[in-house]
C-alpha cells in the first residue's frame, strides 16, 4: 500500500522545506530583530542575543510556512509564485502545515526557556497575527490587506527590543510604527509599476479596487505619517542627534518621493520613473533608519 | 513505487537525515552554551 507519506511528494526535499520559510524575507526581519536588540537600553549575553534573533527568525519561517500552506491555491494562480513549493507540486499541504506548526512551536519554546516569556509570548502573537488575522481572515477580504499584513512585519524590531528589556516601551512602539507606515507607500509603489496577477488571484490589492489615482495619494498621505512617526525618536527624547539628523534627511526625501508619485498620472508601467524612484529609495530608507537608531545608541548610550 | 523512484526516495530521505543531524547537533551545542550563560548569571 502506498501511503501519501510515502511518495516523492510527501517527503519533501531539505531545500524546499527551506524556500518555505521565505529566505529573503526573513533577511529584512533579522536585519530589524537585531537593530531593535542592539538599540534597546541594558545589556544582553551575545549567546542569549544569538538565541532571540534565532527565534524571531524560525518564527518568521514559521509564518511564511503556514501563510503558504494557507496560500497554496492563490500562488498557483499567480506567476510570480507558481515555482513555489506548493504550487509546483513538490511538496503536499499536510508536510508544509505540520512544518509551519512545528516551527512555530519550537520557536516560542526556545525564545522563552532562552530568553524570557514575555518575548516568547509576543513571538507567538507576531505568528498567530500574520498567519491567522492577516493571511486566513484579512487578506482576502480588504483592500487594506497590505497595512494590516505590515503590522505583522513590524513585530520583529519591538521583539528584538523585549528580549533585552522583558518589556515594551514608546521607542520599540514607535519602531513597530515606522515599518507598519513604511508598508503601504513601499508595496504599493511596486504595485502600481508591476502587473501582478492578484486580480486574477481575487486578492482585493488597493491598486486594482481603488484604482490608481486613489492609490497614489495614499501613498504620499501614509508617507507624511510614516514622516512624522520615524522623525519622532529624536523630537521626544528618545534617540540623539545621529538618528534625528537621518531620520529629518531621509524621511524629506522619501516625502518628496511620494509627492512626486501623487502627481503622476501614467498608465503605462514602463513610464513610471516616480513610482520606481520610490520603490527603489524605500528599502534604502529603512535599512538607513533602522542602521542610524544602531548608530546612535552606541555612539550615546 | 519504480525502482528510480524507490532510490530517489531513500536519496532524499538520506539527504533530509544529515542535514536534520546537523541541526540537532547545533542544537545540542547552543543548549550546552545557554546553560553554561543561565548557570552563570543565576550565581
Amino acid at each position: 500500500m502506498t501511503t501519501a507519506s510515502q511518495t516523492i511528494q510527501g517527503l519533501a526535499s531539505a531545500k524546499d522545506l527551506f524556500a518555505l520559510t521565505k529566505p529573503r524575507v526573513m533577511s529584512l526581519v533579522i536585519f530589524t530583530a537585531l537593530c531593535g536588540l542592539l538599540a534597546a537600553p541594558g545589556t544582553i549575553h551575545p549567546v542569549i542575543g544569538f538565541t532571540a534573533i534565532l527565534a524571531i527568525s524560525l518564527g518568521a519561517g514559521a509564518s511564511a510556512a503556514l501563510n503558504q500552506w494557507y496560500e497554496a491555491d492563490i500562488d498557483a494562480v499567480m506567476k510570480r509564485t507558481q515555482g513555489r513549493p506548493l504550487p509546483a507540486g513538490r511538496m503536499d499541504r499536510e508536510t508544509a502545515l505540520h512544518f509551519g506548526i512545528g516551527l512555530s512551536v519550537f520557536s516560542v519554546l526556545l525564545m522563552g526557556v532562552a530568553v524570557n516569556w514575555f518575548s516568547a509570548i509576543f513571538l507567538a502573537f507576531s505568528i498567530f497575527f500574520y498567519a491567522v488575522v492577516y493571511t486566513i481572515w484579512l487578506k482576502r477580504s480588504t483592500a487594506q490587506n497590505i497595512v494590516i499584513g505590515g503590522a505583522a512585519g513590524a513585530f520583529p524590531p519591538a521583539i528584538g527590543w523585549a528580549a533585552v528589556t522583558g518589556d515594551v516601551t514608546l521607542m520599540p512602539i514607535l519602531l513597530f510604527a515606522i515599518i507598519f507606515f513604511w508598508t503601504p507607500p513601499h508595496f504599493w509603489a511596486l504595485a502600481l509599476f508591476v502587473n501582478s496577477d492578484y486580480s486574477k488571484a481575487g486578492i482585493p490589492m488597493m491598486p486594482v479596487v481603488a484604482g490608481r489615482q486613489s492609490t497614489r495619494t495614499q501613498i504620499f498621505g501614509y508617507s507624511l505619517i510614516l514622516a512624522a512617526v520615524a522623525i519622532a525618536p529624536f523630537t521626544l527624547g528618545l534617540a540623539g542627534p545621529v538618528y534625528g539628523g537621518a531620520s529629518i534627511v531621509l524621511s524629506t526625501i522619501f516625502c518628496v518621493f511620494s509627492w512626486q508619485v501623487g502627481r503622476s498620472k501614467t498608465t503605462e508601467p514602463e513610464d513610471m520613473a516616480a513610482e520606481k524612484r520610490l520603490f527603489k529609495f524605500s528599502i534604502l530608507y529603512l535599512f538607513a533608519l533602522f542602521a542610524a537608531v544602531v548608530a546612535d545608541r552606541m555612539i550615546f548610550a | 513505487m519504480s525502482p528510480e523512484e524507490q532510490k530517489a526516495y531513500q536519496a532524499r530521505q538520506k539527504h533530509r537525515a544529515i542535514i536534520l543531524a546537523g541541526l540537532l547537533g547545533f542544537m545540542v551545542v547552543l543548549f550546552y552554551f545557554i546553560t553554561i550563560v543561565k548557570i552563570g548569571t543565576a550565581s
